[in-house]
């Protein structure tokens, strides 16, 4: 029964939904909006894979409801990039340094960093280890990763 | 719920499957920290990460800003509140043990009535409070931080941001024979608990270094320490000893914090 209407601005389009009040955040955007970039990962929490930014704020989307998005600015990893296809700094920075292999955890990443580095736009690799520790990498290791979100990190510095 | 990053799991596995869930984020003036005549004040949907940010906090209760790091891993300290953390009472949880050995008091409403419960009073058991199926928790407040407080915080945990296996705050207040201490562990039994043969030990025989060790060794002995798939209870004993007497160390300015 889709019993809760929303309206939720996702990428910069605002959309309106009715949704069932029990509909996860994460199956909103992948089932209702066919935004499948977002994956699904452990649906508890804990391997970061459905990270999205809610509100500017880096979170679990499948530990959020899709009914409590009404009203809020929602970036998936389709948002970080133009629509003209080109990659943005930190999804190059991740190209070059090889930040990925299956991929699945890296729409996660991504949005893990790029709400960290508009936070935090000069930090040390030990803070990018500490904050990434969220995101969970079960095949190539956490070293291009984090090599990736550091040369990233001067595209989010303001011009002195 | 509040941030819902322990609840939401729970109906996600299955496990809960509440008929009604009501969501507190969206009433306003819960979200507030404030310093009050009577000390510091968080209400209920203040988030991990605004605490790890205030400088206020910082001030007010630096032992606080300092337990806070240890808690789960970012993306969960963006949603996450104090409150749902109290609420679900897990043994392995930081913030009640801070609130205890702080002798904070959390505000607490229903329909029926307002009361104010001591956190001494407040967890009962592995997650389980003193909480009416009625009631939820609207604010906590931390008495004034006294001039010359001194504190300390250590957790062993097999990664950053996993469960703590044991735990432990300390406070220390006043010089010499007017020395007192608090403790309290977490992780170890079945709630956040006080080490009152410990403190004891402290208040006779003060911050000498076999006097802490004294200390720290009664404190493995009080405690009522639980086995499960991560460390035995003698494990934990082990690690009550240890951890006390590195923080009242630290504390006391004996040695810096690992």
């Amino acid at each position: 029964m889709s019993n809760v209407r929303i309206k939720v601005s996702v990428n910069g389009n605002v959309v309106e939904h009715a949704v069932e009040s029990r509909l996860t955040a994460v199956d909103f955007l992948r089932h209702e909006l066919r935004l499948t970039g977002t994956h699904v990962g452990c649906e508890h929490g804990v391997c970061g894979a459905c990270t999205v930014i809610v509100e500017g704020k880096a979170v679990r989307s499948c530990l959020m409801f899709a009914a409590q998005l009404d009203g809020k600015q929602v970036v998936t990893v389709e948002g970080l990039s133009p629509e003209d296809g080109e990659l943005s700094p930190l999804q190059a920075a991740f190209h070059k340094h090889h930040a990925l292999q299956c991929g699945f955890c890296t729409p996660g990443m991504l949005a893990t960093a790029h709400a960290f580095l508009l936070e935090e736009s000069a930090p040390t690799a030990e803070r990018v280890r500490d904050v990434i520790s969220g995101n969970i990498c079960r095949c190539t290791g956490y070293v291009g990763i984090v090599d990736a979100i550091l040369e990233a990190s001067s595209h989010y510095r303001k011009p002195s | 719920m509040a941030g819902g990053q322990t609840l939401v799991p729970l109906l996600n596995f299955r496990l809960a499957a509440p008929s009604i869930l009501v969501d507190i984020n969206e009433i306003e003036g819960l979200d507030g920290i404030e310093l009050r005549d009577d000390g510091l004040n968080l209400g209920a949907l203040v988030r991990w990460h605004q605490i790890e940010a205030s400088r206020t906090i910082q001030a007010a209760n630096p032992l606080l800003s300092e337990a806070i790091k240890h808690i789960a891993h970012y993306q969960i300290r963006n949603r996450g509140t104090w409150a749902g953390s109290c609420a679900h009472a897990d043994p392995a949880a930081e913030f009640p043990a801070v609130a205890i050995v702080s002798g904070a008091r959390f505000g607490v409403y229903s329909t029926r009535q307002r009361r104010t419960i001591e956190a001494h009073d407040f967890f009962v058991g592995s997650l389980t409070t003193v909480l009416e199926p009625d009631e939820i928790l609207t604010d906590v407040t931390f008495p004034a931080w006294p001039a010359g407080r001194r504190w300390a915080f250590e957790e062993f945990s097999l990664r950053p941001g996993d469960f703590a296996i044991a735990g432990v705050a300390t406070l220390i207040d006043g010089l010499g024979d007017a020395v007192s201490c608090r403790l309290v562990c977490f992780g170890v039994g079945e709630k956040p608990s006080r080490l009152t043969n410990a403190e004891g030990i402290i208040a006779s025989e003060g911050l000498a270094r076999n006097a802490i060790a004294r200390a720290a060794a009664a404190a493995a002995v009080e405690v009522d320490a639980q086995t499960d798939i991560h460390a035995s209870a003698d494990y934990r004993h082990a690690l009550v000893e240890v951890l006390v007497e590195r923080t009242v160390l630290c504390a006391a300015g004996l040695e810096s914090p690992q």
